[in-house]
């Protein structure tokens, strides 16, 4: 075939092309030669072969594109393939931390799971449940959203209605910086404070080091849905004479709150998985602490960790954590899906 | 910090007015407004403060911790905060973080700005689309979860991999393998490259969607292949932003706390390879350690920790001041 096209080439403005399924082919090719490699040398792990197959697809794209197209359309392919390949690079490590995270959690993933606590069963024997943790982390995660959404839309108002000059600049600086905190540092912050009032460790102590997580996404988000507004919907209730404070309050906060509320379930998704700042304020319990305010919680992901750190492998503790895994994301998702629903169906009119 | 030009007043002050006419003409003047102003400047001091705050207390119990320790707290390859005296240094810790986290960017950038630019430019748009969402997917998941997938998944697989880097790359020293378990410094970069891969990805992307098109359209009527607009339009363009958002995952790569923990088999010591297991990171040391610390050992930690926070500062801030140079020159964000 490439002969022919070489012998073409002089005659017409365009050079020889791949057919549109060639790189589909190479790629089938590739990953049948990476499996059967794979097996004719031994090889145990699907990481292995997966390398294999992508380098040769690869490969075989380029010098297929090089005797066919030539060198510049071959530069292209390569491009082309190794873009791909990221992108598969991507979505295996999801695709297989969702599988095993589903396919293992399901295990021990029952009603009685979701009732029970740890309270009298040990770390290395079956049975026992997730409904102490669930309880903290609600709580906890309850307790941070109600600090930190009401100072992170006000701080958001500050700076899209009134911020200009010095101070404005200052803390949208600070906020963009404060977004990258690491989660152990605002644990760390908290726990300073604990050992100077010589407190014992308690839920709402997570909750304010959550909070500080929480506030710079929420000011983000609500910053960026302030600005959609349309400033004519400010302008006409200005000019009725409505006041400042009145106009944010009845228009523009209400025009954006489909926005806000997104920004707010994503960060409360997001701090719902953080387990460092509950691991040094909250500690972790396996009895049932409906309390915020006083005694050692629970939470979802600690438990996760304790479930794996703590039980010296045993299986029963490996089934629980993965199944307690399973219900961490199954909220996270939730939220997730229920804040982009709520982003579409309440999407503000943007006069488009 | 730089100060543009729209510091200027917005209201321009008429020329001194009476106090009724004032009232009038400007509404901040009404009590209610006065509160609601106050109640959202208030906010944004407060954040201000929340983090002059952690600076702070992180500060002094940090120096309550120094001054007790008995070897020197930046070079000593020990911790033994628990111990009397407490001798304790961070030397380990600063090696083990910076290592992991430069394996993470070394996967991740390049991964990331070739998805970026499969979103933005390969890709089908409604494909596109769902692959933006697969990464929003990839963020949401908890790191926890990554960790526990990491120890129990991960770590397994990646014995094959270990086996080849031994076999070819052995010889450096770098990749030697003496094969134990692969909860090594090398794993946990895998695993960080991983976690921050969404954020790369999406902020590359935004930077790559806002190229001028006008000029991709030009080379390509030129007859320019795609990757050829790529590497002289686009890729240029976006520069400065793949830099700061390499930068952005570095800052999360660093302090990653969880999945370090559960991955890493920590130690006190050094090794030349990267396969074996050796080092920590500021993160996972602190909480790792935090359960058996006595108070010293609290503050020791707490001292490790304001380290991670000065050096996550300087990170972020970097990165951010390089987005926001960038937003006000090139006026792709108007």
């Amino acid at each position: 075939m490439s002969h022919a096209v070489t012998e073409k080439r002089p005659s017409s403005l365009k050079g020889g092309s791949l057919p549109r399924w060639s790189a589909w082919a190479v790629a089938l090719a590739a990953t049948g030669a990476g499996l059967g490699i794979s097996a004719a040398a031994g090889l145990d792990s699907s990481i292995q072969w997966a390398l294999i197959a992508a380098l040769l697809f690869v490969l075989v794209n380029y010098v297929l594109a090089v005797r066919v197209e030539g060198r510049r359309q071959a530069k292209d392919r390569l491009a082309t393939s190794l873009v791909w390949v990221a992108f598969l690079l991507a979505v295996i490590p999801l695709a297989s931390l969702i599988w095993e995270t589903v396919s293992r959690g399901l295990k021990v993933f029952d009603v009685y799971f979701l009732t029970h606590s740890m309270g009298v069963v040990s770390d290395t024997e079956p049975g026992g449940g997730i409904y102490h943790a669930i309880i903290g982390t609600l709580e906890q995660v309850a307790l941070a959203t109600l600090i930190a959404v009401p100072i992170g839309v006000l701080t958001a108002v500050y700076l899209v209605e009134y911020g200009r000059g010095r101070l404005a600049k200052t803390v949208t600086f600070f906020v963009d910086v404060m977004t990258g905190i690491p989660s152990i540092v605002a644990g760390l912050f908290i726990l300073s404070i604990m050992l100077i009032l010589d407190l014992q460790p308690f839920g709402f102590a997570g909750s304010l080091a959550l909070a500080i997580l929480m506030m710079p996404v929420v000011v983000r988000s609500t910053e960026e849905m302030l600005k959609l507004v349309p400033n004519e919907l400010r302008e006409a209730s200005l000019a009725l004479g409505v006041p400042k404070w009145r106009t944010i309050m009845k228009v523009v906060l209400p025009t954006s709150i489909g926005g806000i509320t997104t920004g707010v379930m994503l960060a409360v998704a997001r701090i719902m998985g953080e387990t460092a700042p509950v691991l040094l304020l909250v500690w972790g319990a396996d009895y049932i602490n409906n309390n915020p305010f006083e005694g050692a919680q629970a939470s979802l992901p600690l438990y996760i960790y304790e479930q794996y750190a703590n039980s010296a492998g045993s299986p029963a503790a490996y089934n629980r954590a993965w199944a307690a895994a399973l219900a961490l994301i199954a909220i996270v998702m939730i939220l997730n899906l229920a804040a982009r629903g709520i982003a579409r169906w309440k999407a503000p009119k943007t006069g488009r | 910090m730089d100060i543009s030009t729209q510091d200027a007043p917005v209201p321009p002050p008429a020329p001194a007015p009476s106090l009724e006419q004032k009232r009038a003409s400007r509404g901040a003047t009404r009590p209610g407004d006065r509160v609601f102003l106050g109640l959202s400047r208030g906010s944004g001091i407060l954040l201000l403060v929340i983090m002059a705050a952690i600076a702070g207390f992180l500060t002094y119990r940090a120096a309550l911790a120094i001054s007790e320790d008995e070897a020197n707290f930046l070079t000593s390859f020990e911790w033994d905060a628990n111990g009397t005296p407490p001798k304790f240094g961070i030397a380990v810790l600063a090696y083990g973080t910076v290592i992991s986290s430069v394996i993470a960017m070394v996967i991740a950038v390049p991964i990331s700005v070739g998805i970026a630019l499969f979103i933005t430019h390969y890709a089908p748009r409604r494909l596109g689309g769902v692959i933006s969402y697969v990464i929003d997917l990839l963020a949401a998941v908890p790191s926890i979860v990554y960790g526990l997938w990491g120890a129990l998944v991960l770590v397994p697989h990646l014995n094959g991999l270990y086996g080849w880097l031994d076999d070819y790359l052995g010889w450096t020293g770098v990749f030697e393998w003496q094969g134990g378990a692969a909860r090594s410094l090398f794993t946990v970069g895998i695993l960080l490259a991983i976690m921050i891969l969404p954020i790369v990805t999406n902020v590359s992307r935004e930077v790559f969607r806002q190229s001028p098109q006008m000029i991709e359209e030009a080379a390509l009527a030129l007859g320019a292949t795609r990757w050829e607009v790529i590497r002289m339009s686009v890729l240029p363009f976006g520069r400065s932003g793949v830099i700061s958002a390499s930068m952005l995952g570095l800052g999360r790569a660093l302090g990653e706390t969880m999945a370090v923990a559960t991955v890493l088999s920590p130690s006190f010591l050094i090794n030349a390879s990267l396969l074996d297991p050796g080092g920590g990171t500021f993160a996972q040391n602190i909480a790792s350690k935090f359960g058996e610390a006595t108070p010293v050992g609290r503050d020791a930690l707490i001292a490790s920790g304001l380290v991670l926070f000065v050096i996550t500062l300087l990170v972020n801030g970097a990165a951010r001041a390089i987005i926001a140079r960038r937003k006000e020159y090139s006026g792709a964000n108007a």
